[in-house]
């Protein structure tokens, strides 16, 4: 059970701010490592971004489409066992657009085989391209751009394009126009062993990881909101929460960067060309879903477990993010899902921004919240003919939904864009002792990457708390 | 610490990372990295728990010295010798 504001102790030796994948991880490692861990998380429950919800005996995932292979060994390390068990393959991916339809299980084997029979192209060209991709890292050039590495590999080959971007723009929003290495990192990580999910669902995720982390002595908080990172003589000390102080020798910020830095704390602590940076990082866009739930004893096909639809003639990451996108991926949780609710659940998720719908009176939220689920709807019976009789519930989220939830900044899906990266790794040399974690840079986005990123930032904490 | 009580504590500390990994044909001059089929994550596992077990700092720029069995011993030999 997690402590009551009231409980909890006046000084720890680490605060976090924020229960997302990136700040329960960091808790957990630093806890490991024999330290004393406060976290503190502003929503009811943990999890952040990585979460779920119930209506009528449905239970709605939101954001457990589908993690790269490299969560299995990620969990065992960084959590525990019986985590890395309940991780499974999703087997049946599916394209369908104007350009082409084909079920792959997403590994390097099955897309060099139909990048060769579906699109024709030569063994060769598909052997260099896998090898370049997932020879880059972090230190190689970053002026590349996406396009252009395509463009290098399948000049002209918009359908070759479409099946390696789309997928990783609805992963982690990013475009064809962001750093060649941040598509090549990400897709290394996705596309080479298939994509996966927990079975049992997000809520079992994440009630397994709050277990292990009372085990090792993390006290953790809900319904506690920060308002300030305090700081002094250029160092943090603290926090302030409902008007109480909490003294730390470490704080990790969990909440997003931009929150971190233009919202937490007081822009007095930064130098000039910090804050400069920090201004001009661009956040990532925000989504909208629509929950649909299959009436109790009702069944549905098996038409596959993540569907990329569009009925856009091409590819086009603007054309994603529109109000009225055709593009969307639906994900269909079978009572596999959650063994023993025999339950059908599907979600559509879009890209989407912000501002469409930060604007809109109350009536013509509602009416454009409407819209969306009737679209929806009507696509999926492009796939599950009948499926509108069988709907028992259906509700929208928008990007104002995940901003109530998250507060990150516009309701930002996936972070920011590279450059964030950078700001979020710099903060500690700015304010000794001030640390973030979370999705930032496209590449430390998704489950996986929030994790490791995690990993990566308890490091920097631990080596600052022993010094 | 003696050479081989350094190699036993690294061979440990991967052991923890991957109970599976197999040392018996292990080229001690050759990366460590090819031949158990570690990551940069994996290094960073390395060097927490050296910190934690040992409370050795071990900058970035010196993870390099990490690569095979022998240069971690040689690395750490100066650091570990009171230990
Ligand atoms: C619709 C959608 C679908 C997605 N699908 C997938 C998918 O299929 N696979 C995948 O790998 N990834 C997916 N993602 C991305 C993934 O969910 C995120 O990248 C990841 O969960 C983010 O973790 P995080 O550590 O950055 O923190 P977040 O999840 O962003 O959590 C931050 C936490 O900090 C808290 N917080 C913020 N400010 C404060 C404050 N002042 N005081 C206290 N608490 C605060 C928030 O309440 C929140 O709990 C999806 C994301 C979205 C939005």
């Amino acid at each position: 059970m997690p402590a009551s504001l009231k409980e909890i102790k006046e000084s720890y030796d680490v605060i976090i701010i924020g229960s997302g994948l990136g700040g329960l991880t960091t808790a957990n490692r630093l806890a490991y490592c024999g330290h004393k861990v406060l976290l503190l998380e502003h929503h009811h429950r943990l999890g952040g971004l990585a979460t779920w919800f119930k209506r009528r005996g449905h239970i709605f995932d939101v954001s457990l489409h589908g993690f790269p292979f490299g969560m299995i060994k990620t969990c065992r390390k960084y959590w525990n066992k019986e985590i890395m068990e309940s991780i499974v393959q999703l087997p049946n991916i599916v394209f369908k657009n104007p350009q082409f339809s084909l079920t792959t299980t997403f590994n390097k084997v099955d897309f060099t085989k139909l990048l060769e029979s579906d699109f024709g192209i030569k063994t060769e060209t598909i052997e260099r391209f896998f090898t370049s991709v997932s020879s880059m890292n972090f230190f190689d050039d970053q002026s590349m751009t996406t396009k252009e590495l395509f463009e290098e590999f399948f000049p002209g080959r918009s359908d070759v394009h479409r099946l390696l971007m789309e997928p990783i723009t609805y992963a982690n929003g990013s475009t064809m126009d962001d750093p060649a290495i941040t598509y090549g990192i990400v897709f290394s990580n996705f596309m080479n062993k298939g994509v996966f999910t927990f079975s049992g669902g997000t809520d079992k995720l994440i009630g397994m990881m709050e277990k292990e982390l009372i085990k090792n002595g993390v006290t953790i908080c809900t319904n506690a909101k920060v308002d300030k990172i305090v700081i002094e003589d250029g160092k943090v000390c603290g926090v302030v929460v409902a008007d109480k102080k909490i003294t730390s020798t470490a704080v990790v910020s969990n909440s997003g960067i931009t929150n971190t830095i233009f919202n937490l704390t007081d822009k007095k602590h930064f130098s000039d060309e910090f804050f400069t940076k920090a201004k001009e990082v661009r956040v990532n866009n925000s989504s909208c879903q629509v929950y649909m739930g299959i009436k109790k004893g009702e069944t549905i096909e098996d038409v596959g477990d993540l569907l990329f639809t569009s009925t856009a003639p091409e590819f086009d990451s603007e054309e994603l993010l529109d109000l009225h996108t055709r593009s969307k991926t639906f994900s269909i949780y079978y009572p596999k899902t959650r063994p023993g609710l025999e339950r059908y659940t599907i979600v559509a998720s879009m890209n989407s921004r912000y501002s469409d719908w930060d604007n809109l009176s109350a009536d013509e939220y509602e009416k454009q919240k409407q819209e969306l689920i009737s679209r929806s709807i009507k696509d999926l019976e492009m796939y599950l003919p009948g499926v509108s009789a069988k709907i028992d519930w259906a509700e929208a989220a928008t990007p104002k939904t995940f901003n109530t939830y998250t507060l990150h900044t516009r309701g930002t899906s996936f972070g920011t864009k590279f450059e964030g990266l950078d700001v979020s790794r710099s903060i500690h040399k700015e304010i000794g002792g001030l640390f973030h974690v979370g999705s930032v840079g496209i590449i430390m986005s998704g489950w996986l990457g929030a994790i490791n990123y995690g990993v990566i930032v308890s490091n920097d904490v631990d080596c600052y708390l022993r010094a | 610490m003696t050479n081989d009580e350094i190699k036993d504590l690294v061979l440990d500390i991967i052991e923890g990372i991957d109970d599976e990994a197999d040392f018996a044909s292990l080229d001690p001059d050759q990366p460590l990295r090819e031949q158990l089929d570690l990551d940069s994550m994996d290094f960073l596992d390395i060097v927490m728990e050296l910190r934690k077990r040992h409370q050795l700092q071990i900058p970035e720029q010196d993870y390099p010295n990490l690569a095979t069995l022998n240069s971690c011993v040689t690395y750490l030999a100066p650091l570990l010798k009171d230990v």
